[in-house]
């Protein structure tokens, strides 16, 4: 028994370092004074990131995508509170159904929401634009604001709710100032996560995108010139800084939000692969 | 009548109903209704730069019958299933492993393993690119070692580069849902099985197996349907050999103008892939139901 623990571990670990070979090449590259990505390394340089302070198009797209991502992730945790709240709290009709579709974009290609969403838009004639990138990005952020509040909503002490409305507090008085403090957590935490997945979103944003680009886009366009690449590498280095205190923050929210639970593991995950 | 209306509209249905109708009424809007367009819009032609409505199977036909678009579809499918299995596979010990010998460091486990995926994409993918090049990272560490003379070109610009970077790309959509499936499993279970005289491997496969087939397959949808209709990972990493479907999806409604044409072929490929879908569903509820007899 006790090999076959060891065997695991080692594969465990060999497995995490398969993970994070790609991640941690980025810092190697950003800092290395070459334009060309390859080994052997040359000397140390901080002249890629002083270069990214040249590059208006890029603080441009950097502004875009922020953006991009603070509106989606206010409009995917207002429509996650909505759907995980009546999820949690009521029974109705189609409920189950209602549910799975809501979620049916986390199974779904991307390059599919894309295309179908840039089809509509065509017919209808609108121009495209931030606000296209945004709804394609709700549509997909959503299900994971629902996975994150379901919990949430399902942990909550209802004993506290009514004995709010016993007192006399009207229902909109309860959800604004017992029920909404008390899943608070859950909203950062769904708030981080959908502005994480924004920021990073490239197909749906490569095709709804106008002539204002998104930071994904303008890294797409520069892949294709080689000189350009350093410069994304610092990019990208930047980029993962930000997302680890995002996640660590994320990790904080969850981990408030599941101390009042019995069940300390994953809770959002597991209601996101309920279905 | 009146009174029945009311409490109608104060019962728990109506209130859950009102909550839940904004998001559903979004995703029918911006869900719903572009797949039925992109569905239709198959059946139409692409007359320069107007849409001819009339009916026609023409797109339907071509896209079924133009080898070209043949070959990508079997290949993207092949690569989405070796993927999907590479993925589960690797993702299946990890689970395991934290699950039951992650002792008080499961969250830290999770954590760490979901971490490289909140990092761009595009530059994950770009990555893969310099490790599995000709003057690549990896080539570079294995002549180094001296394990290779020549530099390995099997790697990269082939449908291999694409199977490994999406097996990495997707490998927390499958170490998750199957973390989940396990930590549900009770443990007196596996206790009781032990005290009767199953060995590990009996005990593994009678109860730890079937009881965690939910997470498995929940892993193995959530990456083989989205894997067919990757663009990013061929088109940087897959070279000529290494491209698939959506590539040639993308190219017919930007560059190439033909619409209609780029929608039978999205709608065919979702439809083979549900397809086998289902019927990866239908078969592992059989599986079970023969597992609990």
């Amino acid at each position: 028994m006790n090999s076959n623990k060891n065997t695991l571990k080692v594969f465990a670990y060999s497995y995490l370092i398969f993970l994070y070979a790609p991640v941690l090449l980025l810092p190697i590259f950003a800092f290395n004074d070459s334009t060309i990505i390859s080994f052997p390394l040359n000397s140390f340089t901080f002249e890629w990131f002083a270069g990214l302070t040249q590059e208006t198009y890029l603080q441009e797209s950097l502004k875009n995508s922020l953006f991009v991502a603070i509106s989606t992730s206010i409009l995917s945790t207002c429509l996650g509170i909505l759907a995980s709240r009546a999820s949690a709290r009521y029974e109705f009709f189609g409920k189950k159904s209602i549910l799975s579709f809501l979620i049916l974009p986390l199974f779904l290609p991307e390059i599919i929401i894309g295309v179908a969403l840039l089809v509509v838009l065509m017919q209808l004639g609108l121009p495209l634009s931030l606000w296209t990138v945004i709804l394609g990005h709700t549509l997909v952020c959503t299900p994971f604001s629902i996975a994150i509040l379901n919990s949430a909503f399902a942990n909550m002490d209802m004993s506290l709710e009514e004995a709010s409305l016993d007192l006399g507090e009207t229902r909109f008085g309860t959800f604004k100032r017992v029920i909404l403090p008390m899943v608070s957590p859950g909203l950062i935490s769904s708030l981080l996560i959908c502005f994480t997945i924004s920021l990073d979103e490239f197909i749906i944003a490569f095709f709804l995108t106008g002539t204002e680009t998104t930071l994904p886009v303008y890294i797409w366009g520069q892949l294709r010139f080689p000189a350009k690449l350093p410069g994304v590498m610092a990019l990208g280095f930047l980029m993962l800084l930000l997302s680890l205190v995002l996640l660590s923050l994320f990790e904080y929210f969850r981990r408030r939000m599941n101390r009042s639970a019995e069940d300390k593991t994953n809770v959002q995950f597991d209601n996101l692969f309920k279905t | 009548m009146m009174d029945r209306v009311k409490n109608w509209f104060s019962s728990d249905s109506s209130r859950g109903l009102t909550l839940i109708g904004l998001p559903f009424g979004f995703s029918l809007l911006l869900l719903a209704a572009p797949m039925l367009l992109i569905f239709f819009l198959g059946f139409w032609t692409q007359d320069y730069l107007d849409l001819d409505r009339s009916f026609s199977l023409d797109n339907y036909i071509e896209a079924w019958s133009e080898p070209m678009y043949r070959d990508l579809m079997l290949r993207s499918l092949g690569i989405s299933a070796t993927v999907t299995l590479a993925t589960v596979m690797l993702a299946y010990p990890m689970a395991y492993f934290i699950s039951f010998h992650g002792g008080n460091r499961k969250a830290l486990w999770l954590f760490l393993v979901t971490i490289p995926f909140w990092t761009s994409y595009l530059l994950r993918v770009f990555l893969w690119k310099v490790i599995l090049g000709y003057n690549g990272v990896l080539n570079s560490a294995l002549d180094w070692l001296g394990v290779i003379e020549e530099p390995l070109t099997f790697i990269l610009y082939n449908a291999n580069a694409v199977i490994i970077t999406l097996t990495h790309a997707w490998a927390p959509f499958a170490i998750l849902p199957i973390y989940v499936a396990l930590e549900k499993i009770d443990r007196s279970y596996l206790e009781a099985a032990a005290d009767l005289g199953d060995g590990p491997l009996k005990s593994f496969l009678r109860i730890t197996l079937p009881l965690s087939m939910t997470g498995v397959v929940g892993a193995a949808l959530i990456i083989f349907i989205p894997t067919i209709g990757d663009y990013v990972t061929p088109k940087l990493v897959g070279g000529k050999d290494g491209l698939m479907i959506a590539n040639v999806i993308q190219v017919q409604f930007m560059k190439a103008n033909n619409a209609p044409l780029g929608a039978s072929l999205a709608v065919s490929a979702m439809g083979i892939v549900s397809m086998i879908s289902l019927v990866f569903l239908a078969l592992n509820r059989r599986w079970l139901r023969k597992r609990g007899s």
